[in-house]
């Protein structure tokens, strides 16, 4: 029996990817400045910006209160600050955290790294597990593992991450793996729809009904035509996974960027949340342009 | 007799020589902070934490025992305050150090109150010494002395030294440089801070050995206090500083011997109606808010047994008025909390023109009495005590919404926008002293959270209040200040601006394994006496 | 499969019927205090007892079904139909299109609507009433949840637009909207159904998180979000195993859903 032909196809010509690549990043970056000037602009106009908790301490006098409050009648307009925050970011100067009273470049380069171990961690635990049971569920065609697996998921989503959280720390369990609980429902739900609808498409059906065995069956034919979409399905699970890293961070005392982002939102500090926000904005775009480009290279083709 | 004396005498000495003999050297004592230090300038530390390492890191002149309410010495062994309450005069040790070997001097006091008075400096230390506009002079006298004038008298002027820490004026490590019984070892910022014992630390115990017992400290920066309960129950922490009343009672289930009760704090949970003239509230909604017989009935509305049992599981007593009973020296033991009388409050309220029509409250107008009530969101016990008193007012046929905002919105409408109706939140009180509490009963000041910032009183009482209080912060005859301050509890408890509901019981948990703990009611509850706590000698040896 | 779909259809009408039901069946008021009976075990009077400030659990948890049996799906299904309108139209109409708005969705998933939220509560009246503060809430969530699926059906749109049916269909004469909403939109149900099914648990928690905004639910009306925010912290191990029915009756409620969806999947 002739074996299936897989062509993997890259984008043709060197110059074609280089070219491309010049155009991607100028797209990151004006979105991600665009992302910036927005994050800035919900944040001037949400209520409570400008005001500060220490004007409700009884011990100071009323002219440091009115210093306080001129501190903030400083801050220029929207656009005024954001230009000036994008003259001092070409100096690698990206302000002073209002609320911790720090430079954000020494923030973040201090909490960054807990937050990518915290993701990477998660998502690779989310990935496994999601991917391996999506897998198990669909190959094996048992109702009763896919009921216990939906069952599973629902579990999980149905936990408060407070719960989930409070679990992990009685369980004296690393608290970054919550995040790939936070994951694993996402990732086992598409990936176990991905995967049912690509085993019923007819050449598959063709290809078992030649005998082909389970794993050859979705190495070569289930996988190939999901690819795409689960590519999608991996950025997309990297921006969800940074966006939970906020609570989740805030719930355990992890000190990465999303406690950071957590504490900014609570304290309006507009240097911090702009930055934070671009942080998320590159990674998403990143992430799923990434995957974008990498769908594109797949194409299976049988003889 | 004689012998029965020299018995107890015996006693108590062998006692207090045991406990001298079991505590070990050595050791460290684990606690946590809700946030992380802002900073660790002690003149600019404002916040729990920052005042938190200040307490532990800084050398002062004098202390208040938190556990007497005494004051006592420190780096200064006496002082003398004259001209009117306008200067004191500290007699500093000699030959103490820094932590770092710089050595200590009236220099260093003349340096500290400098940085302390310079008017660019907004902090709640320094303002605590602003009596009035002028210069603050310091002089250095010979034989390590200091002499400082302000240009106003300052009632309790003593004693708001506790707060000061000394700083080096020739240290090269500035603010690192302590003089208290420890200093910042090592600061990971976000997640923890140890602190390490002074070698130069001055004090000693009385058999001569070096203080603090405890070689470092670790402060780990923990918000979740489930997260924090747990640590303490699994031994990784060593006490909670300020217990709630839920966790307390799980304490008590786990370990009775852990948990300790100190009474009544200082701090109150009140509700206010805004006053603010020019706020965007109906002229009907104003009208309710600004009437003194309003005010009485809804506070003869609440239920604070209630409230004190069931939110606060009886850990909590029914506030009287701005001062909590644990206040002793001020305290207005005329007053009494208001009973819980809805009959009461509705004969008042028809004083008004309120009348009950189909189980709905109505003023004069006919416009049914319907109010919201905004508090931080994320306060179980706040968020709980307003669900209780939205049930109580309904029993007058009064309807309160109760909205919770997240904490910078609170603010804006009760600092800038006055777009709120009422307003339930707490008064943290670290200070015994009635002048602590001055930007709060001044009518032109902006801590006067019902109707602040007034060019003029807007009210005979408010008028009587801010005479009141000017005059006890000018004398310096404490009869005279105490019949000042009784007098404006009086008004405040007639007026009900603030209507208190309760004083929260100061809770703490603390393990077996430390010694010499005493939790009391003023901050620091538990570490107050931090270099005469000790470690179990396994917990020590284990370190 | 069958008799555990007939079950779950069969749970929620009887989940649907109790809390519609629930003027008639509960025994008092979500909202009456019941105050010398705070946190008491269940008893004939208070079958799961009672709660912090002695309301009866059993009233609360059948009115905070209403509310969140009712909004939530709501929601879910308007963040879901959004994604599909968005990640469909940009997948299957490719190109520059495509990239705009996948551009724009990214941008949507990375700006911190935190704020939005709050500048919404901050605009509604104080004294605005619970349900309408609820139904705000949900509206909004279910406004900004759209993204991330967009994303994954607009790969999926993608790949279907290239795919042979479509070319039939386009060869017999299919265009525009046609096209879409007969051919491309049922094959994108998999991942409908899936965003759905995920959304409902998702937006009911936020609910409850967004309390601490002072969105979602006012006091004292009850919602499932409100309820579980009692498991949190010590309460959800105080050994009192009646305060995990709300949790139950959510997780069974929620796989309900996806038991019923199930069939309309392809088979495995």
């Amino acid at each position: 029996m002739a074996q299936p032909t897989i062509v993997w196809k890259f984008p043709t010509g060197g110059i074609d990817t280089l070219s491309a690549l010049p155009k991607l990043a100028a797209k990151i970056l004006i979105t991600v400045l665009i992302g910036g000037f927005l994050g800035a602009t919900l944040v001037r106009l949400a209520p409570g910006f400008g005001v500060d908790e220490g004007e409700l301490d009884a011990r100071l006098s009323d002219r440091s209160i009115q210093a306080l409050r001129e501190t903030r009648a400083n801050e220029p307009n929207l656009f005024l600050f954001y230009f000036r925050y994008l003259s001092r970011l070409l100096h690698g100067d990206l302000g002073t955290s209002r609320t911790l009273q720090r430079p954000v470049l020494q923030l973040v380069d201090e909490r960054l790294p807990e937050t990518l171990k915290s993701v990477a961690l998660g998502l690779a635990l989310g990935w496994s597990a999601g991917f391996l049971l999506a897998v198990a569920v669909v190959m094996s065609r048992a109702w009763l593992l896919d009921l216990l697996g939906s069952l599973l998921v629902g579990v999980l989503l149905c936990l408060p991450a407070a719960v989930l959280a409070m679990l992990f720390v009685l369980a004296q369990a690393p608290a970054r793996l919550l995040l790939g609980l936070v994951v694993f429902p996402k990732i086992f739900r598409y990936s176990r729809n991905l995967l049912a609808r690509s085993s019923a498409l007819p050449h598959v059906l063709t290809a078992r009904a030649k005998g082909l065995g389970n794993m050859r069956v979705l190495v070569w034919h289930v996988l190939p035509t999901a690819a795409p979409q689960f590519l999608a399905l991996l950025g997309v699970t990297v921006s969800v996974a940074f966006t939970a890293a906020i609570p989740m961070e805030a719930l355990c005392d992890i000190p990465g960027i999303g406690q950071l982002a957590w504490k900014a939102a609570l304290g309006r500090d507009a240097a911090l949340l702009v930055n934070l926000t671009m942080i998320v904005t590159l990674v998403t775009l990143v992430a799923n342009s990434a995957s974008d480009m990498m769908g594109k290279t797949f194409r299976a083709s049988e003889p | 007799m004689k012998k029965a004396l020299a018995s107890f005498v015996l006693l108590t000495l062998i006692a207090l020589g045991s406990n001298r003999l079991l505590a070990q050297s050595g050791g460290e004592l684990r606690f946590c902070l809700r946030s992380e230090p802002k900073t660790l300038n002690p003149l600019l530390a404002a916040d729990d934490a920052s005042e938190t390492v200040r307490y532990l890191t800084g050398g002062v002149l004098v202390r208040v025992n938190r556990l007497t309410q005494e004051l006592e010495a420190e780096l200064a062994t006496s002082w003398k305050v004259t001209n009117a309450g306008k200067t004191i005069t500290f007699q500093l040790r000699n030959g103490l150090r820094f932590s770092d070997g710089t050595p200590f001097s009236a220099d260093d006091v003349a340096y500290t109150m400098q940085q302390l008075m310079d008017p660019a400096l907004h902090s709640p230390t320094g303002d605590a010494f602003r009596s009035s506009e002028g210069k603050v002079e310091t002089e250095v006298l010979p034989k390590g002395r200091v002499r400082i004038t302000f240009p106003a008298p300052i009632a309790g002027l003593e004693r708001l030294f506790d707060q000061v820490a000394i700083m080096s004026a020739k240290s090269p490590q500035k603010e690192l440089a302590v003089l208290g019984p420890y200093f910042v070892g090592e600061n990971k910022a976000g997640s923890y801070l140890i602190l390490k014992r002074n070698p130069n630390y001055w004090e000693k115990d009385p058999s001569g050995r070096p203080l603090p017992y405890i070689e470092s400290v670790r402060l780990d920066v923990q918000q979740n206090r489930d997260i924090e309960m747990l640590r303490l129950t699994r031994g990784e922490i060593h006490f909670i500083n300020s217990l709630d009343a839920e966790y307390f009672d799980k304490v008590v289930a786990q370990d009775p011997s852990m948990a300790h009760d100190a009474g009544a704090s200082l701090d109150s949970e009140e509700m206010w109606f805004n006053q603010v003239a020019s706020s965007p509230l109906p002229s009907y909604k104003k009208a309710w808010f600004t009437s003194t017989n309003f005010r009485q009935a809804i506070s003869e509305s609440i239920n604070r047994e209630d409230i004190a049992r069931i939110v606060f599981r009886g850990h909590a007593r029914p506030a009287v008025g701005p001062v909590s009973p644990a206040n002793k020296l001020w305290f207005n033991a005329k007053l009494q909390a208001r009973p819980f009388d809805q009959k009461s409050a509705l004969q008042r309220l028809a004083q008004d023109g309120f009348h009950l029509q189909d189980g709905v409250l109505r003023d004069r107008a006919g416009h049914a009495v319907e109010f919201s009530v905004i508090t931080n969101a994320g306060n179980k016990y706040r968020e709980h005590m307003a669900t209780m008193i939205q049930q109580d007012l309904s029993g007058i046929g009064i309807k309160l919404n109760v909205v919770t905002l997240d904490f910078p919105s609170l603010i804006e409408r009760i600092t800038d926008t006055f777009d709120y109706e009422a307003c339930l939140l707490g008064l943290v009180n670290d200070e015994l002293d009635p002048n602590a509490q001055m930007t709060v009963w001044l009518s032109s000041a902006d801590s006067h959270q019902w109707n602040p910032s007034q060019k003029t009183p807007a009210t005979a009482w408010e008028a009587e209040i801010d005479k009141l209080m000017r005059a006890q912060a000018s004398t310096l005859d404490p009869k005279k200040r105490k019949a000042d301050f009784d007098k404006v509890q009086e008004i405040a408890w007639q007026q009900e601006p603030f209507i208190y509901l309760v004083n929260k019981n100061a809770l703490s948990a603390v393990s077996p394994a430390v010694h010499n703990a005493h939790p009391v009611v003023l901050r620091p509850q538990v570490y107050w006496n931090i270099d005469q706590l000790s470690l179990t000698s396994e917990v020590a040896r284990n370190r | 499969m069958k008799w555990a779909r007939t079950t779950a259809i069969v749970f929620l009408l009887a989940v649907s019927a109790a809390c519609l039901l629930a003027n008639v069946i509960a025994p008092a008021s979500y909202a009456h205090q019941f105050r010398e009976e705070p946190n008491v075990s269940p008893s004939r009077q208070h079958l799961l007892g009672t709660d912090d400030l002695g309301r009866d659990r059993f009233s609360r948890v059948l009115y905070g079904t209403r509310v969140s049996l009712l909004l939530a799906p709501a929601a879910a299904l308007l963040s879901s139909l959004l994604a599909a309108f968005v990640g469909g139209i940009a997948g299957f109409a490719g190109g520059r299109l495509e990239r705009c708005v996948m551009a724009g969705t990214d941008l949507f998933l990375s700006l911190p609507w935190l704020f939005l939220l709050i500048t919404v509560r901050a605009l509604l009246p104080l004294n605005v009433s619970p349900m309408v503060s609820v139904l705000i809430t949900f509206a909004m969530l279910g406004c900004l949840g759209w993204a991330g699926a967009a994303r994954i059906i607009c790969a999926d749109a993608r790949a279907l637009a290239q795919s042979d049916f479509i070319l039939l269909a386009r060869a017999s004469g299919s265009t525009g909207f046609r096209l879409l909403w007969r051919h491309l939109v049922p094959n994108l149900k998999p991942v409908l159904y899936a965003q759905f099914w995920i959304s409902v648990p998702v937006f009911i928690l936020t609910e409850a998180n967004l309390g601490i905004l002072g969105l979602g639910v006012a006091e004292p009306l009850p919602s499932w979000g409100s309820l579980l925010r009692e498991l949190e912290g010590f309460a959800g191990i105080s050994g009192q195993p009646w305060q995990l029915v709300p949790l139950i009756l959510f997780i069974l409620v929620v796989s309900s859903f996806h038991l019923v969806l199930t069939k309309e999947e392809l088979p495995v």
